[in-house]
């Protein structure tokens, strides 16, 4: 049972990083508790596989500590650290059975009887429902079943407190992976194991994890659970990537009333436009998600005009384009919903409207 | 829906079945032909059936020879593979240093056959080659032209020199080919060293090996021009292998008839082998359950 800890902890693959793009991993905190299924979640290059194997000991951090249960892990191999990795391909030994590939960390460790790794492989077996397969070659299995071979070999040692997986479902058909989404599910909740997830797929991410990482040029840019990263996004690479479409984004104008976008005052709250005034930035960017956008034909005080320049129906909803000034914002509704032809209003209600100041959100406080 | 009777694509197989025939199955009939008649000159042939055949099959220095050309080849096989195997995994894997083993060790596959045979030969002799100087010098009574162990003892040396690369070759690009995730698992699995060979890079190896083994056993199968330089099949004929007998028996003595009747029976032996070889090592790579 182990909570990993990692600890002002950054890593690069250059022998003398001259600056931050030198670094796959820049300075980071970050705790993964015991018993959590954490997703992270990033775009190719942005470090996520660097960090899993730096926690799985496969690589050594050049700075900063990983700790497991506050006990200093960095010089430890892999084999010493009681976690197990769930690689990208399905990694099993081609000539022995299934039962044999399952059997075989607890040989390697000793001191098992075989009567007690059969009870454990058979267990672990029922689990992944692969008992009907104990005695087929492991190479004969098909994708997914050479996938969970790799996770049962985990599962079976008893002294696994995390399991790491790296893109697990790549080389899944996509009628399989909900199914071995939803065991890993299950198997989080029957046992009592830190699971981190590695994906690029905000959907795997949010259906696995309880809370997501999500990593953007080498650091963990938020850390909650999808609600959160969908809602308030942290940063604006987080309300970029998270959604589909991701968030609008527009870069007002600060005055002294207010902020003035397309020559249109849009009303924030005193206290942030204090936060944004202090900050001493120009680098000033208003987000809201299409799902929260309001589109109507008429224009009001809290409305701002605009054309619709293109309609896209995905048969659940509609995805709407309109002209806003000079960007484009993208208005997600409903299928039934009828939409204005050309001229047309758009509102930003309340709290979906985000102020992202030097790309970081900026909020009130809360009394 | 009525099936149109148009089978002309069958022509498309013409160039294909023009080239196999010409490479394969005109020679060997031209074999095949002989194997059965009794040719003096041209219009003077007689019908022997099966007669050289069954002639050949009894012929006792064949069966020395061919007794002997087995030994050979699995003499060569059982050092060369386990040999290779292991100089594979002692290449190194990046840089410079990966390169240069390459070269060096690709060598000897460079060398034409009867090119190899010289060497060895002038290796092997006590007054200026280097190994049979070295030999006598130290007390070792060597001498290939007299001693039939020593000519054994030669030809091996001289194969694994020339063909060891060979394997050493294809097992280090088979071994180059393991994802690292492999061995990452296997580290995680706590796996000896030992497990990694026997478990991650035998089985991955497999596929290459068998090319190397078949390819290997073909070659030291219809090895002709090094020991025939080295030894020209002496002392006595204790290193006459079967090519060496057949060429005698046909380029030398003319016996047309049974040189033909024996490259027929050569050519199903190394057919032979090589199936059961593949075979088996296919059906080992099957489920239990799926045999049952």
């Amino acid at each position: 049972m182990a909570e990993i800890t990692l600890k002002t902890l950054a890593h690069s693959y250059s022998k003398k990083p001259s600056g931050p793009e030198d670094y796959a991993i820049r300075k980071m905190e970050h705790v993964w508790a015991q018993g959590g299924a954490y997703a992270l979640l990033g775009p190719s290059g942005c470090g996520k596989s660097t960090l899993l194997n730096i926690i799985s000991g496969l690589v050594t951090p050049s700075e900063g500590d990983v700790l497991f249960d506050g006990k200093r892990m960095n010089e430890l191999p892999p084999e010493k650290r009681n976690i197990a990795q769930v690689f990208q391909f399905p990694v099993i030994y081609d000539t022995m059975t299934v039962y044999d590939n399952l059997a075989f960390p607890l040989r390697n460790q000793g001191g098992f009887s075989e009567a007690q790794i059969r009870e454990k492989v058979n267990e672990v077996a029922d689990v992944l429902e692969l008992s009907g397969e104990l005695t087929r070659k492991a190479k004969n299995l098909s994708a997914d079943q050479k996938q969970k071979v790799s996770m049962g070999r985990g599962l079976v040692r008893e002294d696994v407190t995390a399991i790491l997986f790296d893109e697990p479902l790549t080389v899944i058909d996509p009628q399989l992976k909900w199914r071995l989404r939803r065991k890993l599910k299950q198997i989080h909740e029957r046992f009592d194991i830190t699971m981190v997830y590695v994906t690029h797929d905000q959907l795997e991410a949010s259906t696995f994890a309880d809370k997501i990482a999500l990593m953007y040029e080498g650091q963990i840019v938020q850390f909650g659970t999808p609600q959160e990263l969908f809602e308030s996004p942290a940063h604006t690479f987080v309300g970029y990537f998270i959604g589909s479409p991701g968030m609008n984004f527009f870069e007002p104008r600060l005055t002294g009333e207010g902020l003035i976008f397309n020559g249109k005052h849009i009303p924030v709250s005193e206290q942030i436009l204090d936060k944004i005034r202090r900050s001493g930035s120009d680098n000033i960017k208003l987000g809201i998600r299409p799902e929260f956008v309001t589109l109507g034909a008429d224009t009001s005080e809290q409305s701002y005009e605009v054309t619709v320049t293109d309609i896209e129906d995905l048969g659940t909803y509609q995805l709407v384009d309109v002209e806003f000034g000079p960007v484009t914002v993208k208005v997600r509704i409903p299928e039934d919903q009828p939409v204005p032809h050309e001229a047309a209003s758009i509102g930003f209600p309340d709290p979906w409207l985000k102020v992202y100041v030097d790309e970081r959100l900026v909020e009130a406080d809360h009394e | 829906m009525n099936k149109i009777e148009n089978n002309k694509a069958w022509f498309f197989v013409i160039p294909v079945f023009v080239v196999v025939a010409f490479s394969a199955v005109i020679p060997l009939m031209t074999v095949v032909n002989y194997s059965v008649q009794d040719i003096f000159g041209v219009n003077s042939a007689f019908w022997t059936g099966t007669e050289w055949y069954r002639e050949m099959l009894r012929n006792p220095d064949l069966q020395a020879a061919l007794l002997r050309q087995f030994a050979f080849s699995f003499a060569i096989l059982a050092i060369e593979v386990p040999l290779g195997i292991g100089i594979a995994l002692l290449m190194p894997k990046k840089g410079w240093a990966a390169s240069a083993a390459l070269v060096l060790v690709a060598m000897p596959l460079l060398i034409p056959l009867n090119v190899v045979g010289t060497i060895w030969q002038i290796l092997a002799r006590t007054d200026i080659g280097l190994l049979g100087w070295a030999l006598s010098e130290s007390g070792v009574d060597y001498n290939i032209n007299a001693n039939a162990v020593d000519a054994w003892f030669t030809i091996i040396l001289m194969d694994v020199w020339h063909w060891t690369p060979l394997i050493a070759l294809l097992s280090y690009s088979g071994l180059r080919a393991i994802p690292d995730a492999y061995y990452q698992a296997a580290r995680i699995d706590r796996a000896s060293r030992w497990a990694v060979f026997r478990y991650i890079q035998l089985p991955k190896l497999t596929n290459v090996l068998v090319i190397g083994v078949l390819l290997r056993f073909m070659d030291s199968f219809m090895i002709y021009a090094e020991p025939f330089v080295l030894t020209g099949g002496g002392p006595g004929s204790s290193t006459t292998f079967l090519s060496q007998a057949l060429t005698t028996m046909a380029v030398a003595q003319f016996d047309l008839g049974p040189a033909a009747a024996f490259s027929i029976i050569y050519f199903l032996i190394i057919l032979a082998v090589s199936w059961v070889f593949y075979t088996a090592i296919m059906t080992l790579q099957k489920d239990k359950s799926a045999q049952q």
